[in-house]
């Protein structure tokens, strides 16, 4: 369906996107470009997507009413299920996506960065679901504080690489990756883990991933009767959920598109990633959006509690749904986030990854009505957040 | 003339270019390292505008960006460091760096100011073709400045021509996929690939860059070129450097065979 908040033919999303990547890049981009909507219309590439979606990843995820949420909000909120995908959130919907395009490209290799680790792993996965090599990078500072990912991964059979450059988290593991690339530009594909990247990556990730919305119009039509929430709710690092949310309802005018961004300490706290409250237009990764940088252009390192929102840009996609004021954006704190997460914990029986926990501590600020219907995109499980629920809820005491 | 093209027109003997990392290895260092390069006979200065994600360069040049930036370098700070930089360089000079500073100064600002200072020429890896003629051709060409475009083993000839269609001055031959840095010498499959551009017929001179450190990788490069870049190599030893002005100078005169 052609949307008005969709990519254009020069791969922008209004004032934000493009391809700004060096020649090295360039064939690899170009190729990628001009034949990946051939390639996913194919029904062959069709069918082994459903297919693996369905049987591999255990789509469609449910869509859950939360009754006791929905009780103490005085309103009607639906859950969507991310967190149960094969591999414990919303990431594997891309890689499952990605890798079959890589093959179709001729592509033995793959490439990929991460942050947390979800994106990390979902990619190790696929490759050893479809025997190729894969090599991850990641952060030396995140290697270190998401070790049970780090053993996952390996244990899949990736090869993970610290990246040891500037602040050796999630930007610089970005940076490796995409070197890595221009290194190694024949035999090798690039799998991003989310709607950033030069133009067709954040088009290409939010198709793939928008089999999220496309389930939540069949089972909202099933359980309300209507395809369409009042409001949608979705985490935003780089947005690859949000996106997946978003899709199908972005030129839905009944519907409210809510973004959660990560305040860390507060908006104007100097710890925050809230992009689109402190970000200007800039150019990171290869594409032209809102990047939190210095006065000089110099990306300035986010911080969040939440590894997976702890990135200084977001989707031009969703940049462009800042600007034009098609979704509105709030900015969620570490303790919000926090308080969120025990509340749907406790109340619905769900731990929810800390990324996911930004997007329920929206509730709170929003005052829906009693008769209104919210649909929020619950990307992904707390496993793997443990250890920091058990340093701040203080569970060993 | 731009002094990029008259150093082409007027040139005898292989062109050699040399990227130093601006405020490195101490803020204050650029102009020492400018006049000393001029000094043991370079014949262009390429000066790294320091950018905290430089995706298109190895670990070395990286690391100088680092240090340069955690030192106080910004573009506003470069370009008052080089405020009277044509008072003692007569050779052209390029700023290589990154889209998004240049974007946070302000384009227009940016070649005003480059003009105003003296540079003849920039290379912005990030910015491609298509963007460039759609939003900057225009302002660099008000301001007199080129713009230099990569090619890479990997670029199609199609592509190559489109390059050679847009580029003034020269273009800037990448010997081989990778980033700066990684790799050093020049093989064979690199030799077949200058000779196939050489054969081309370009209106515009190539000068290669990555892999070249050393007076022998210099001139293999330069039999299929007007010359080359070093780049990782020159950085490393201004990393190192006790003596910097004279080690440069001697590096300069090394590679140029002047000694």
């Amino acid at each position: 369906m052609k949307q008005s908040f969709q990519v254009d033919e020069r791969g922008y999303y209004g004032d934000f996107g493009g391809a700004f990547i060096p020649e090295m890049l360039y064939p690899n981009v170009e190729e990628l470009r001009s034949r990946y909507l051939d390639i996913m219309a194919e029904p062959a590439f069709q069918k082994e997507f459903q297919d693996l979606l369905k049987d591999f990843v255990g789509r469609p995820t449910p869509l859950f009413k939360a009754e006791r949420l929905s009780a103490k909000y005085k309103t009607n909120i639906y859950l969507k299920r991310e967190d149960l995908c094969h591999t414990g959130a919303h990431k594997v919907n891309n890689t499952i996506g990605q890798i079959l395009v890589a093959k179709r490209l001729g592509k033995n290799k793959i490439v990929a960065e991460t942050g947390a680790g979800q994106h990390g792993v979902a990619t190790a996965t696929v490759c050893a679901l479809m025997g190729m090599e894969c090599i991850v990078y990641m952060g030396a500072i995140d290697i270190e504080r998401q070790a049970p990912n780090v053993a996952r991964m390996r244990m899949l059979g990736a090869q993970v690489v610290a990246a040891q450059s500037g602040s050796k988290t999630l930007k610089d593991a970005t940076n490796e990756a995409m070197r890595h690339w221009i290194n190694n530009p024949v035999d090798t594909h690039y799998i991003i883990g989310s709607v950033v990247g030069p133009h067709p990556y954040p088009d290409m990730v939010a198709r793939f991933q928008s089999v999220i919305s496309q389930e939540m119009r069949i089972q909202l039509q099933e359980k309300e009767g209507r395809d369409y929430p009042d409001y949608v709710i979705a985490c935003v690092g780089g947005g690859s959920n949000a996106a997946g949310a978003f899709y199908h309802f972005l030129d839905e005018p009944r519907t409210q598109l809510i973004a959660a961004e990560a305040a860390g300490k507060g908006v104007n706290s100097g710890h925050s990633a809230a992009t689109t409250f402190l970000g200007k237009p800039g150019v990171l990764h290869g594409s032209k959006s809102l990047l939190m940088q210095t006065a000089d252009g110099q990306v300035i390192e986010p911080y969040s509690i939440s590894a997976g929102l702890d990135y200084p840009g977001i989707g031009p996609m969703h940049a462009n749904l800042s600007y034009t004021g098609r979704a509105r954006f709030f900015g969620i704190t570490d303790a919000e986030a926090l308080d969120a997460a025990v509340e749907c914990s406790v109340l619905e029986g769900i731990i929810p990854a800390l990324e996911t926990a930004h997007a329920l501590a929206v509730f709170e600020k929003l005052h829906a009505k009693p008769d209104e219907v919210i649909v929020v995109n619950l990307s992904g499980r707390g496993d793997k957040d443990l250890s920091t629920y058990q340093q701040h809820l203080k569970l060993n005491d | 003339m731009n002094r990029i093209t008259k150093l082409f027109a007027e040139a005898t003997e292989p062109i050699l270019n040399v990227y130093a990392t601006a405020g490195y290895p101490n803020l204050g260092d650029t102009m020492t390292v400018l006049q000393a390069l001029q000094e043991g006979g370079v014949d262009i200065i390429e000066i790294g505008m320091p950018y905290s994600d430089p995706v298109a360069d190895g670990e070395t040049i990286q690391q100088s960006n680092q240090v340069s930036l955690d030192q106080g370098m910004t573009v506003a700070h470069l370009f008052e460091q080089l405020q009277a930089m044509r008072q003692t360089i007569t050779v052209p000079v390029l700023l290589m760096g990154y889209i998004n500073p240049v974007l946070q100064y302000g384009v227009e600002a940016f070649c005003k100011k480059c003009a105003e200072v003296g540079i003849d020429g920039v290379i912005l890896p990030d910015l491609p073709m298509a963007e460039y003629e759609s939003e900057f051709q225009a302002i660099f060409e008000q301001y007199g400045l080129y713009n230099i475009f990569l090619i890479t083993p990997q670029t199609t000839d199609a592509r190559i021509a489109q390059v050679d269609a847009i580029s003034k001055g020269f273009i800037y031959m990448v010997s081989s996929a990778s980033t700066t840095g990684a790799k050093t010498g020049i093989s064979d499959i690199q030799e077949t690939y200058f000779k196939r551009i050489n054969g081309m017929n370009l209106k515009n001179p190539r000068l290669i860059g990555f892999g070249i450190s050393d007076r022998a990788s210099f001139l293999k490069a330069s039999e299929s070129s007007a010359g080359a870049i070093i780049g990782s190599a020159f950085v490393k030893l201004l990393g190192q450097a006790q003596d910097l002005r004279g080690e440069i100078v001697a590096f300069v005169q090394s590679i140029k065979g002047k000694k």
